[in-house]
């Protein structure tokens, strides 16, 4: 037995002493490449990747089976592994997308990215993992794809795509996949490409769906024929407030990677002109036909007004990341930081805490004495719950002095949701709906409350 | 007189959160003096379907930007947009267009 437990206590510490190492290997290999990266503005020239004649033995057996596959071939491989794809963004669709082109064969993937790796990337960015949480994805992304194929030059560029870099970056690829997450940036890159002359394979997802199409591609539109207005910044939601599964930017990651390598070989793309939508929960597929070229388009018309790259935050009215916008609604008088709420809850002031956050996200976590009240409800002025809201003030008010205002704070998520409805409370007040109060919401809501006062408190 | 016709309107990429969430109506729409075309019906969808917040699907008397409108499968773009004229079993599909990634 003694024997037994020793080579069981030894095959652990193996097992451990592996992982670390290999934690370790991974980490070396993102710094190795971070070490080497040049600065965007002067980019050393790429060299032409070299004409290729014929595979090797161990690029036969490596490829073959798409090689038996009679419309791609040799010959179709070895167009691969001459190609060059940039692909912007390595989040939930870059990440599928440049394993697939790595697996395949292509022979040098781009890797744009400024940002770093978080822990709630990991659900969907399947080339990161935790041992490089805080490194740059786009280094992290290149040293994933050096174990996959080692053959594949990956080029990391842990930047943001600025209309000062895009186009002479765009240049040196053959085709460019939009896996960004932000309407500016969507905008750059499409101009960037009808500059250039470069095919755009564009992909989105949000919540349960997914949108492919190929732009400018053949005398197709572009991305301004089919949009040559960018929506309201108030109409746009990001992966963080609406939330995305996995799956999704898996999918349409993998579907965009099909588009890559199709015009990569020379077999044409399937989307150009049309849109696959995906719609995960009911499992459909949809091809919806597009508009053609348009010929008064701004980019690619016939007399175009973009012959150079624009300041694209300012075209769309927002910024090009993906991160929560802070609104601005209220005075700082009607605000409180997370400090002074935590101060007046210690003090054991009566007020009321109201908790405006959809259901969902207080499945999630609450602070166990919030009233809970969506400000989907009070928009819509819910009776149901305009009451229940009167007698919890009804309440609150038994222990305050006759005749002062009672004190009501209202909490979301960031900070946002909880401005709008001490809005939509000071007019129900105005409006006597109401009792006379005194509505504040919480600066930076459960999210700083985390941050600055309970660290046990849940970050989603 | 036109006589009433049966149209299904969809709405996806989360347009239909305007809408209670529900992506699929089966509608009639009235008969009446004019034919039906995409403009009248965007009123009438305002009147009768939209819930809340019409600034977040209406501008002016069309979609907001970043809407995409499908007239059986197709851009609109193609089909005179507000002044197609709707064919009975018409389906007219309102996508917002996602960002994320």
């Amino acid at each position: 037995m003694a024997a037994r437990e020793k080579v069981l206590a030894l095959q652990a510490e193996v097992a451990q002493r592996e992982e670390e190492l290999s934690f370790l290997k991974q980490k070396l290999a993102a710094a190795l490449l971070a070490e080497q990266e040049p600065p965007l503005e002067h980019l050393d020239p790429l060299s032409p990747l070299p004409p290729k004649a014929a595979l090797s033995r161990d690029e036969i057996l490596r490829y073959s089976r798409q090689l038996v596959l009679p419309e791609l071939g040799v010959h179709g491989q070895l167009r691969l592994a001459t190609a060059s794809v940039l692909i912007v963004g390595c989040g939930g669709l870059g990440c599928p997308l440049a394993q697939y082109l790595a697996a395949a064969g292509v022979g040098r993937l781009g890797l744009v990215d400024y940002d770093v790796v978080e822990m709630s990337n990991l659900a969907r960015q399947v080339l990161h993992g935790e041992a490089l949480a805080g490194q740059a994805k786009a280094f992290s992304a290149a040293a994933s794809l050096r174990r996959l194929n080692s053959a594949v030059e990956c080029v990391p560029y842990a930047q943001a795509l600025t209309p000062a870099t895009a186009l002479d970056l765009v240049r040196r690829y053959d085709v460019v996949a939009d896996c960004s997450d932000n309407v500016p940036t969507r905008y750059l890159v499409n101009d960037a490409c009808v500059l250039a002359g470069r095919p755009l394979v564009s992909a989105s997802a949000l919540r349960f769906e997914g949108q492919i199409t190929v732009y400018h591609y053949d005398g197709g539109p572009c991305y301004r024929c089919v949009f040559p207005q960018p929506p309201p910044a108030e109409t746009v939601t990001n992966c963080a407030d609406g939330g995305v599964l996995g799956v999704v930017t898996g999918v349409l990651g993998c579907l965009q990677a099909l588009e890559v390598l199709k015009i990569a070989a020379g077999l044409g793309p399937s989307y150009s002109g049309r849109m696959l939508l995906f719609d995960a929960l009911r499992g459909h597929f949809r091809c919806i036909q597009l508009r053609i070229r348009r010929p008064d388009c701004a980019a690619c018309g016939e007399r175009p007004t973009v012959t150079d790259l624009q300041d694209y935050e300012a075209f769309c009215g927002s910024s090009a990341t993906d991160k929560c916008r802070s609104l601005q609604l209220l005075s700082s008088e009607e605000r409180v930081s997370v400090t002074d709420y935590k101060r007046l809850l210690d003090s054991g002031a009566p007020h009321l805490l109201l908790d405006v956050r959809p259901q969902v996200e207080v499945d999630i976590c609450c602070l166990p004495h919030a009233l809970h009240i969506p400000l989907k409800h009070l928009e819509r002025r819910d009776a149901a719950s305009l009451k229940l809201l009167g007698e919890a003030i009804g309440e609150g008010k038994r222990d305050t002095q006759p005749g002062a205002a009672f004190s009501i704070y209202v909490i979301c998520k960031l900070g946002n949701d909880s401005q709008k409805a001490v809005k939509i409370l000071q007019s129900l007040t105005e409006a006597h709906e109401l009792d006379s109060l005194t509505v504040r919401d919480v600066v930076g809501g459960l999210m700083a409350w985390a941050a600055k006062i309970d660290r046990t408190f849940p970050q989603y | 007189m036109a006589a009433p016709l049966s149209v299904e309107v969809e709405f996806g990429g989360g347009a239909e959160l305007l809408f209670d969430g529900v992506k699929k109506h089966q509608v009639t729409l009235p008969g009446q003096e004019e034919p039906w075309d995409i403009r009248n019906l965007l009123v009438w969808i305002k009147k009768n379907l939209l819930k809340e917040r019409p600034e977040l699907f209406i501008q002016g008397d069309s979609v907001r930007p970043g809407i995409l409108v499908l007239i059986n499968d197709a851009d609109w773009e193609l089909l005179g947009e507000l002044d197609y004229q709707l064919q009975d079993q018409d389906t007219i599909l309102f996508i917002s267009t996602l960002h994320g990634g």
